[in-house]
């Protein structure tokens, strides 16, 4: 199925929020996500089943004033 | 010591992060500065990017604490969703919550920062609000449980210092009890140490430190620049007047004219 994760589509396996962060190269690493505008959890994170379409906010620790 | 929700610091300066050289010259700037708090920010990270796991390796090195920001976020949605996201990827209840409601000058949308902050405030967080010098909204922002306030000096980036002092000192006078911080606008320590004159707990900055010709010796000075102001409110300043008023005695001088 299709997700859009930070606005780059990608194929992907059905499944849930955290395979496909694994799949895509996030494993292991410090972020935090949403799903359609909706914060998840990182523990929510393996019982969040994607659909397609579903849109990815994937982010991370940066430089802010 | 200044006192943010129970939380004790000895530095008066809190520090953003953004904008410098290099990764080294902000390690040192926040060094030089003293700070104990630096604002810290989330931003997209792709699945082969690292920059967001390296900056956080360097925040952790340098055992301060971090106030993330919600910066960039126009609507109380995306203020909300990103503090729930700072919140657990930073372990920390406290949020710098920005809502912004007009693109050039970047002024707070005080309806929506009211809104956003009774929600946080509500959930857990301990909200640090971005907001103005406007008396009516800083009393919603403590109703909605706000128990620090962070009006701006002058519109983010702008190194114009304090634009309202009048504004500013109405609202010392107006929460004697409530932490003030004087966020973005200054662009060098006499603008720090005038916020600190005019009795504020502390002063937020990052443009000016990290975009002057030498990072390191302008968080320096702006330390500098805090501890002045801080001791000089604390010595309680003459009051201006009008007329001049000889220094030196005027009793005894020789009498040396025709």
């Amino acid at each position: 199925m299709r997700i859009f994760l930070n606005d780059d589509m990608h194929e992907v396996s059905p499944g849930t929020l955290a395979a496909a962060l694994e799949s895509l190269g996030y494993g292991g690493r410090k972020i935090a996500t949403a799903v359609n505008g909706r914060f998840v959890a990182a523990a929510a994170r393996p019982r969040t089943e994607l659909a397609d379409g579903d849109k990815i906010e994937v982010v991370a620790p940066m430089q802010g004033g | 010591m200044a006192s943010f929700y129970g939380v004790e610091l000895k530095s008066r300066l809190l520090l953003g992060t953004s904008r410098y050289p290099s990764p080294a010259v902000l390690e040192r700037a926040v060094k030089a500065s003293g700070a104990e708090v630096v604002t810290v920010s989330l931003r997209r990270e792709s699945g082969a990017g690292r920059a967001g796991q390296a900056f956080w390796s360097l925040i952790q090195s340098m055992g301060v604490r971090v106030l993330p920001n919600t910066a960039g976020c126009h609507s109380v949605k995306e203020a909300v969703t990103t503090a729930h996201m700072a919140r657990e990827l930073f372990d920390t209840p406290w949020i710098k919550l920005e809502v912004i409601g007009e693109a050039d000058t970047l002024q707070p949308d005080v309806f929506g920062l009211v809104e956003a902050a009774r929600i946080l405030s509500e959930e857990g967080f301990e909200v640090f609000p971005y907001t103005t010098e406007d008396l009516v909204v800083a009393e919603r922002l403590v109703e909605a449980g706000c128990r620090v306030l962070m009006p701006w000096g002058a519109p983010i980036g702008s190194a114009r210092g304090l634009n309202n002092v009048y504004g500013l000192r109405s609202m010392r006078a107006h929460f004697p009890n409530i932490p003030l911080v004087v966020d973005a606008g200054l662009g060098v320590p006499s603008h720090a140490a005038a916020a600190m004159e005019l009795g504020y707990d502390a002063v937020l900055l990052n443009t000016a430190v990290a975009e002057a010709g030498d990072p390191v010796e302008m968080a320096r000075a702006f330390a500098l620049g805090v501890e002045a102001g801080r001791a000089a409110y604390l010595a309680r300043p003459m009051e201006p007047r009008d007329m001049a008023v000889p220094s030196t005695p005027v009793i005894g001088k020789a009498a040396l004219g025709d």
